[in-house]
């Protein structure tokens, strides 16, 4: 259930591209024909799926506050977390070029529709966003890092070939000339994003409240009806 | 302008308009949409951009004879990331609240295109004191963009400029609230960025038909 609930979360409601803005670039440059961006948008969701979770295993037993423990107690109070950044893009850098090695070496087929996005992929910011929003939220297991990874890279897919398919059916509309091309783009995206808000009360029910700590804490149902409870019983008093 | 020659200045006055990294080169846009809520982010924002990019090209036009071609995307990101490292520890000691504003988006300066794309574009094939111009222009005319973003939106979203009021207070009904203005809270929203920046796409290209595109 956790899964699923953050599985569609990223995908729908925090959508890399029209909630936060990832990946903005490629997506701009790489929209004027859906079978490029399929390309592009599945090599993101392989990268994302792949590094989120290693990732996560790096700033759990690496970079947080006191992650090196397994080292000793003498090491508990180490907080390397300054370096996560460049930890973080080391990672993907070289998992970028190995999943390019590999593929290579196994798939020339998938290599070829691949190929010329992987190495574009290492300065993607959806890639690099995924793994530090991955950071910020706290997701609390491997698992659910993988999911947050598969879930950001599908909507990211799902953004791109959406935009393709407009962007290749708006050549025969009537622009206005300042506009076309870069513009035009510009505001499709903006009206979507608009659209992709209205998913905003899927998993909450349409309640105003979006608790934003329900992305971070991930605690036992029983304890988490109380703290709705509490939430609901402060909203009464608000109320009264 | 007695320093610099006339093809130094046009490396600093060209991005801000004709080649400007944000509408013409497409570089950079996902911080330029996502922090532009509020006219602080954006400055702040842009000279932390100016400070990578005006010495990461400085660092990648140095070492350009001496990094092997195959792996220059992971030197060019270990030089950025060592930047960005330093302009994050800088925020959080002297800026903690605008950097908890920013959050991931000061990480996100490693991939920001607009870096890249002039490490690649410009450093790796220019001297480091016109590598260091280049640097400068392009961050300024990405921070212009930016500045101009977040000042609409600020404006219009919550009638504050830098958090001052200026359009008057909207609880006392001060200014122009008494007229019955009120304060469009969709400006706020993330998609409205993007519809600024449409908009300022389609002024400039309005303006210099020459940068029109056929589709």
């Amino acid at each position: 259930m956790e899964h699923l609930e953050l599985f569609l979360k990223s995908i729908f409601i925090d959508n890399m591209v029209f909630a936060t803005f990832l990946g903005m670039c490629s997506y701009l440059a790489v929209s004027k024909k859906v079978s490029t961006a399929v390309g592009l948008g599945a090599a993101v969701i392989f990268v994302l799926a792949i590094t989120v979770p290693l990732n996560w295993l790096l700033d759990q037993y690496l970079l947080q506050p006191g992650a090196l423990k397994w080292l000793g107690e003498e090491y508990a109070s180490y907080d390397l977390s300054f370096l996560s950044f460049i930890m973080f893009i080391a990672t993907i850098a070289t998992m970028v070029q190995l999943v390019e090695i590999v593929v290579e070496k196994f798939s020339p087929s998938l290599y070829n529709s691949l190929g010329i996005f992987l190495p574009l992929i290492a300065v993607n910011c959806a890639i690099l966003g995924g793994s530090l929003f991955m950071q910020s939220r706290e997701i609390q297991t491997i698992g659910l890092a993988a999911t947050y990874g598969i879930g950001s890279g599908i909507g990211w897919f799902l953004a791109i070939l959406a935009i393709a398919a407009i962007r290749e059916k708006i050549r025969y509309s009537n622009v206005p000339p300042a506009l076309r091309g870069l513009g035009i783009t510009f505001i499709i995206t903006g009206l979507m994003a608009i659209g992709f808000m209205s998913f905003g009360g899927m998993l909450t029910g349409g309640d105003d409240e979006a608790p934003k700590e329900e992305k971070t804490a991930q605690v036992e149902p029983a304890k988490e009806q109380s703290e709705n409870n509490e939430v609901i019983a402060n909203n009464i008093k608000v109320n009264e | 302008m007695g320093l610099l020659s006339k093809k130094d200045t046009k490396l600093i006055t060209d991005p801000l308009a004709d080649n400007n990294p944000i509408t013409i080169q497409v570089l950079g846009i996902c911080s330029a949409l996502a922090i532009t809520a509020e006219l602080k982010a954006s400055i702040v924002m842009s000279i932390s951009v100016m400070f990578v990019l005006g010495l990461g090209n400085v660092v990648i036009s140095l070492m350009r004879n001496i990094i092997p071609s195959k792996i220059r995307i992971i030197v060019q990101l270990t030089v950025v990331a060592a930047l960005v490292i330093i302009v994050d520890q800088v925020l959080k000691a002297f800026a903690y609240e605008l950097s908890k504003t920013l959050s991931v988006f000061v990480g996100l300066i490693i991939t920001n295109c607009i870096i890249m794309g002039r490490f690649e574009a410009f450093a790796l094939a220019n001297g480091p004191w016109k590598s260091f111009l280049d640097g400068i222009g392009n961050s300024l005319g990405y921070g212009v963009i930016l500045i101009i973003v977040g000042f609409f939106r600020e404006l219009l979203g919550s009638g504050t400029l830098l958090g001052f009021p200026v359009l008057g207070d909207p609880i006392a009904k001060t200014g122009l609230y008494a007229i019955g203005y009120e304060n469009n809270g969709f400006m706020l929203l993330s998609p409205m960025a993007l519809i600024v920046v449409g908009i300022i796409i389609w002024v400039q290209r309005t303006r210099n038909k020459a940068l029109v595109e056929d589709h």
